[in-house]
């Protein structure tokens, strides 16, 4: 591990930083995360490809999101932060209306997307033509049981690409934008739960990139793989800002320190406080924030 | 009180072979269940297997029945089941498995389709002779359909509907939340999500289901006794494959039929001695013919197993 040597003194973080299972420490090419948040510092805000405002959501009668307003910046990363149960995945799962698929759930005010500024929560707007130009990675990587191909192929299928040859070039792009290429180039037409934990997920992302998402959910991607795979998405997912809007769930916070250039910290359904990740881990505005970065709770 | 003083060693030990000296009555008492079950099914077995002993031989697969016992065959009552099956399985499959993706994919979870799930569980515990009845009544008389292999088929298919119905929800309910919200979150519809995902992985199971409901309608006497099935049948029906466009031939749906356990009826209510061999060697293979199509499904089910481990 490098020696912060000339950074200056950063109390929350250090509190933070000896965790238990770090990815970076056991791989010595990710850099440390002060350097990390360092460079961070000097972070813009692009302009918004999404922003939420007045979001209101509800499961049956209870409450899950309370007057969300956040701004999503293009091609940069943002990460949601909270402890379990603040309404973060549900918040990233308003951006594809995933919860349209249960009975009983109600969004209250608007996401819009731009450049056309449709509301993506709004009882006018197709669900289906949401979720065709917002992709998502889920928890648990979800590989279909078909092949590795099919599976990267399905999105562009349901679009109605049939030609081979335009299929098999845009499912190679897939694969090596999402670092699996390599690993599976001669696998294409073996089953995608031969894969590892790790290149599964992988997978997934090269399965949601295919379609050329506007903008890319990350739900928890890495929570239930090992430390180097951990690491391999980690590094995939900075990569990815160059390309697309990334939003992210997550429930570590060296993760959100190391992949995102905005940290937005959610607590009991409301969001607390949003800013550059470097200001959020080093500087937060607000109490609730630091004891949470802290470790105080969550 | 002694009673809340830590125990002992002596005690701890004591106590344990006490308890484990009950696991060891479990599992003999239930070993010997298991062996009293299948040693029955195979005395049965073997007792029709001996019976039947002088009669096995090709003559009797191909023989039409006949007065006298030692040229009678089952040749009518074999093709006349599996003709019927036919009938059965290209009905039931098709109406169960669509009945159970309606009512496991897009029915509302309401009061009224709780009804209606009750009455599907509970239809397969009505009587066979009521399902006779019903095809009396219905396929027979008001639809014309006379004492045929179609009105036959429909019957049995009607009875095994629920088992199709429950085997085929159950397989769907199988599949993960997280393979349905990966294809719904790539923008598919609800059918493309079933057609192209949540159906072909349930697959397996669904053709178990069909398959142990097959076994069920094979053995079936009362209800096609009910709509008249004959008993003594010495020609074919018409053969549903010809030599000419279009290649099938849909008469011998409307044919006269007779099937395994009715002939086998039949053979046991004779006087003559004789006929009781005929019956045995009948029943014998007609409880081969299940436990093959068991094996079947014991086989699907493990291949489709080892492609799809979630």
């Amino acid at each position: 591990m490098e020696t912060p040597v000339n950074v200056p003194a950063e109390p929350q973080y250090r509190q933070v930083a000896p965790m238990q299972g770090e990815p970076s420490a056991q791989n010595p090419e990710t850099p440390s995360l002060s350097i990390v948040l360092e460079d961070r510092k000097t972070a813009r805000a692009n302009p918004a490809k999404a922003s939420a405002s007045k979001l209101n959501f509800w499961y049956g009668t209870n409450q899950a999101l309370k007057n969300i307003n956040l701004a999503i910046p293009e091609n940069q990363v943002t990460a949601l932060i909270g402890p379990s149960g603040c309404g973060k995945s549900t918040f990233l799962r308003c951006f594809n209306r995933m919860h349209d698929l249960q009975p009983g759930t109600r969004y209250e005010g608007a996401i819009t997307l731009r450049p056309d500024n449709v509301n993506l929560v709004g009882p006018e707007t197709d669900p289906i033509e949401v979720r065709m130009r917002i992709g998502m990675v889920f928890q648990k990587p979800n590989p279909f049981p078909k092949t590795v191909f099919e599976n990267v192929a399905y999105g562009l299928r349901l679009r109605g690409v049939s030609n081979r040859t335009a299929l098999a070039e845009r499912v190679e792009q897939a694969l090596r934008g999402a670092a699996i290429w390599d690993e599976v180039k001669n696998r294409l037409n073996d089953s995608a739960l031969a894969l590892s934990g790790g290149q599964m997920q992988r997978l997934c992302i090269a399965r949601a990139l295919a379609t050329e998402p506007e903008i890319l959910l990350f739900d928890e991607p890495t929570s239930a793989l090992d430390p180097i795979a951990t690491a391999k998405i980690e590094e995939l997912i900075t990569e990815l800002r160059q390309r697309v809007t990334v939003l992210i769930v997550t429930h570590n916070m060296q993760q959100a320190a190391r992949v995102s250039d905005f940290t937005a910290f959610m607590y009991l359904g409301e969001l607390v406080e949003v800013d550059a990740t470097s200001k959020i881990f080093t500087n937060p505005s607000k109490k609730a924030t630091e004891d949470y970065i802290t470790g105080r709770y969550g | 009180m002694a009673a809340t003083a830590p125990l002992t060693l002596e005690e701890i030990r004591r106590g344990l072979s006490w308890r484990k000296q009950l696991d060891k009555v479990f599992i003999a008492v239930g070993l010997a269940f298991l062996f009293g079950c299948l040693g029955i099914l195979a005395i049965l077995f073997f007792d029709l297997v001996r019976d039947g002993a002088a009669r096995f031989g090709w003559d009797f697969l191909v023989s039409f029945p006949s007065r006298k016992a030692e040229n009678a065959g089952i040749l009518s009552a074999a093709v006349g089941t599996m003709l019927m099956m036919l009938v059965t399985a290209s009905t039931a499959l098709p109406v169960g498995v669509a009945a159970a993706i309606y009512l496991e994919e897009y029915a509302p979870k309401n009061w009224f389709t709780g009804i209606i799930e009750i009455n599907v569980t509970n239809l397969a515990g009505v009587p066979s002779i009521v399902y006779g009845l019903l095809a009396l009544g219905l396929f027979v008389y008001k639809f014309n359909f006379g004492q045929s292999i179609l009105t036959a088929g429909l019957t049995l298919g009607l009875l095994i509907l629920p088992i199709i119905i429950v085997a085929t929800r159950e397989s769907l309910r199988a599949v993960p939340k997280a393979i349905r919200e990966a294809a719904y979150g790539l923008g598919a519809t609800r059918w493309e999500v079933t057609k192209d995902h949540v159906l072909p992985y349930s697959t397996g199971g669904i053709l178990t289901g069909l398959i142990l409901g097959l076994s069920r309608a094979i053995g079936e006497t009362a209800p096609i006794i009910t709509i008249g099935a004959l008993s003594f049948i010495a020609f074919l029906p018409p053969s549903p494959v010809t030599g000419e466009f279009p290649f099938l031939n849909f008469e011998w749906l409307m044919s006269e039929f007779t099937a395994m356990p009715i002939q086998m009826f039949n053979w046991v209510s004779r006087p003559d001695q004789a006929f009781q061999a005929n019956a045995a060697a009948a029943g014998a293979i007609l409880l081969g013919m299940t436990l093959a199509m068991n094996a079947v499904a014991i086989w699907i089910r493990y291949r489709f197993r080892k492609k799809i481990n979630w």
